[in-house]
């Protein structure tokens, strides 16, 4: 029981820690205009490569210090972070309708709608994610909603697999039975019975696949087939970090702590939301 | 039984490659860059177009354009790629070795890792060691492979530069190879000094594409481990007075592999799909960087020819993990 305790107390800790990073991060992308202290897009070969502000050599007003073009590197951050921001929300909400619409179907009904769409998951599970996704893009072009169309068109698998399991199971329990015996619907007892105890996993699962499509993001970014080149984005800074990474390693380290925060926070946040939906768990 | 699971395996498998080979064909038939007029100087002529469009088969249908395609490969040729105007089968073959290579590495490694720590939690079990890796493994887990390899090239390429952040093998070095599987040649002709030259170059990337997994097994084998340990015979051997360590490696390992060589299966498939980044990042000479490479010139015939082969590999490995797990579970050999 103290064990029990322990871990819940872990949990509660785990949830606050990393929904308050997101808070921060996400605060931060709203008022960009208003919290960064420069201009992202402005260079100056005068700035170029200052180091952050502890070391010798640093600008006031530049904190994390400039890229090779003399851009703030903080600001660019800043304004990074509302591409992130909108291609989790936007991908992972699109991955999540499709997938999980599919998911229900497919482990409610069963039979024929089952088989169509496992075999198209199969058919999807065949694909490297990452190099269809950099095809995807390529295809529809470089820009915001090809990364979002992107990331949805390869990660619904993710939902549905699990969706589909969960609801499998869910349908043979007592209540649902019960439900058809009171004279309930088919449709109606998928919508007001099944789903609303598959809940809890759609929400971890939408909060983990949010922190992939930050991901995703950067990864696109990083071959230089995300946002155009101007907008600054993590991905992007990270692949010019990663070409002065000799010259200047805070334009690699900083964008990498950040997204790794990020990524870290979203997976465990959506698994602190569980465990407090979850009526088993809690 | 086997024989009949293994058949319905093998069509439902050449099912998921023809899907895979209708989508793809379809996705990169809807771009709208044409890969002719890039090959072409500006000042070419319409007509120049157009022939070169007959010779790649571009100026047919989409389905005309798709069986041809398919008749060629099943017949074993890929058509010639566009940019490198070479045999994409050549290509490919050239190329798969190095990522091959650099996977079973990474796989390795992720078994080694993930074995040892979850026999050491599960020894160790209720204490701060096991707490301990669960945090690691926790951590290993929720970062990408991709930041893994960031963070690598951080800490042993710039901060302690000790192994080589980019290629395959030093440039300089004569490589005396007759086959593109460098390490496994290196090994069996005794050059030593070159196997260390490939592994110094793999480390990285294939410690960054290992970690997740490595720590998925730890998790799975830890867990599994635990429930076994408190099965009675695990506690004869116990009272026949064998140490916790022989408990665990002489007993209780045989049978709680089981669940997790069917997960590394699939996570086989993420670890290989993961190389695509990995080696651009550390711009070793692999599929996955020709792969994108491929996307960016648009070269529509080496991207159909790379994703078909990857999907090759995960349905294959999908059906020997399959396969091997009706072999080893008695309840199926039996059955």
């Amino acid at each position: 029981m103290d064990e029990a305790r322990i871990s819940r107390h872990g949990s509660r800790a785990r949830l606050w820690l990393a929904g308050g990073w997101l808070l921060i991060a996400l605060l931060a992308a709203i008022f960009a205009p208003l919290v960064a202290p420069q201009d992202p897009l402005a260079q100056d070969l005068m700035l170029e490569r200052l180091p952050p502000f502890w070391l010798s050599g640093a600008e006031p007003g530049y904190w994390l210090g400039t890229d090779s073009l003399g851009r703030d590197l903080l600001s660019r951050l800043i304004f990074g972070a509302r591409i992130a921001f909108i291609v989790a929300f936007a991908a992972a909400l699109a991955a999540c309708l499709v997938g999980s619409t599919l998911g229900l179907i497919a482990g409610y009904f069963g039979g024929f709608a089952d088989r169509i769409i496992s075999r198209i998951v199969d058919v999807w599970m065949a694909f490297p994610p990452v190099l269809f996704a950099i095809l995807l893009v390529a295809v529809l072009g470089t820009g915001l909603s090809s990364v979002i169309i992107a990331i949805a068109v390869i990660d619904w698998t993710r939902f549905c697999r699990v969706i589909r399991a969960e609801t499998m199971g869910q349908s043979r329990m007592d209540y649902v039975e019960n439900a058809r015996i009171a004279g309930y619907g088919r449709i109606g007892i998928m919508l007001r019975e099944v789903l609303p105890n598959v809940v809890p996993s759609i929400v971890a699962l939408l909060s983990l696949e949010m922190g992939i499509a930050v991901i995703v993001e950067a990864i696109l970014s990083f071959v230089n087939l995300s946002i155009s080149t101007d907008d600054p984005t993590w991905g992007g800074i990270i692949a010019e970090g990663r070409l002065s990474i000799h010259q200047a390693w805070w334009v690699l380290v900083f964008p990498l702590v950040t997204l790794i925060l990020t990524v870290l926070s979203f997976s465990q946040f959506g698994e602190g939301l569980r465990a407090r939906f979850d009526p088993v768990l809690r | 039984m086997l024989l009949q699971r293994f058949l319905i395996r093998l069509l439902t498998m050449a099912i998921t490659l023809f899907g895979v080979a209708v989508v793809v064909f379809v996705v990169i038939r809807v771009a709208p860059g044409d890969p002719i007029a890039m090959m072409l100087p500006p000042g070419a002529t319409d007509a120049d177009i157009a022939r070169l469009r007959a010779l790649y088969g571009l100026d047919k249908t989409i389905v005309q354009q798709f069986f041809i395609w398919l008749a060629g490969v099943v017949r074993g040729d890929f058509g010639t790629s566009i940019s490198l105007r070479q045999d994409v089968l050549g290509l490919v073959v050239n190329r798969l070795p190095a990522t091959l290579e650099l996977a079973i590495v990474a796989l390795l490694m992720a078994l080694a890792i993930g074995g040892t720590t979850a026999i050491l939690g599960a020894r160790e079990r209720g204490t701060a060691v096991e707490a301990g890796i669960d945090i690691a493994s926790g951590a290993a887990l929720s970062i990408p492979d991709f930041l893994w390899g960031l963070v690598l090239i951080l800490l042993f390429g710039v901060l302690v530069p000790v192994f080589d952040i980019s290629g395959r093998v030093s440039p300089q070095l004569n490589l005396p190879f007759v086959t593109q599987f460098y390490l496994f040649e290196s090994i069996v002709r005794l050059r030593f000094d070159l196997t260390k030259d490939l592994l110094a170059h793999m480390l990285m990337p294939a410690v960054a594409l290992a970690l997740p997994l490595a720590a998925i097994i730890s998790q799975l084998l830890k867990q599994s481990l635990k429930e076994v340990l408190d099965l009675d015979y695990v506690v004869l051997a116990r009272v026949k007075g064998f140490s916790e360590t022989q408990v665990i490696l002489r007993e209780a390992l045989k049978n709680a592999a089981l669940p997790t060589l069917t997960l590394v299966g699939v996570q086989f498939t993420f670890l290989i799909g993961g190389t695509v980044i990995v080696e651009r990042l550390f711009s070793y000479e692999g599929l996955g960087n020709m792969a994108i490479d491929a996307v960016i010139n648009r070269d529509l015939p080496l991207i159909q020819g790379i994703v078909l082969v990857f999907a090759l590999l995960f349905v294959l490995i999908n059906l020997s993990v399959d396969m091997m797990y009706a072999l080893l579970n008695p309840r199926l050999r039996h059955g």
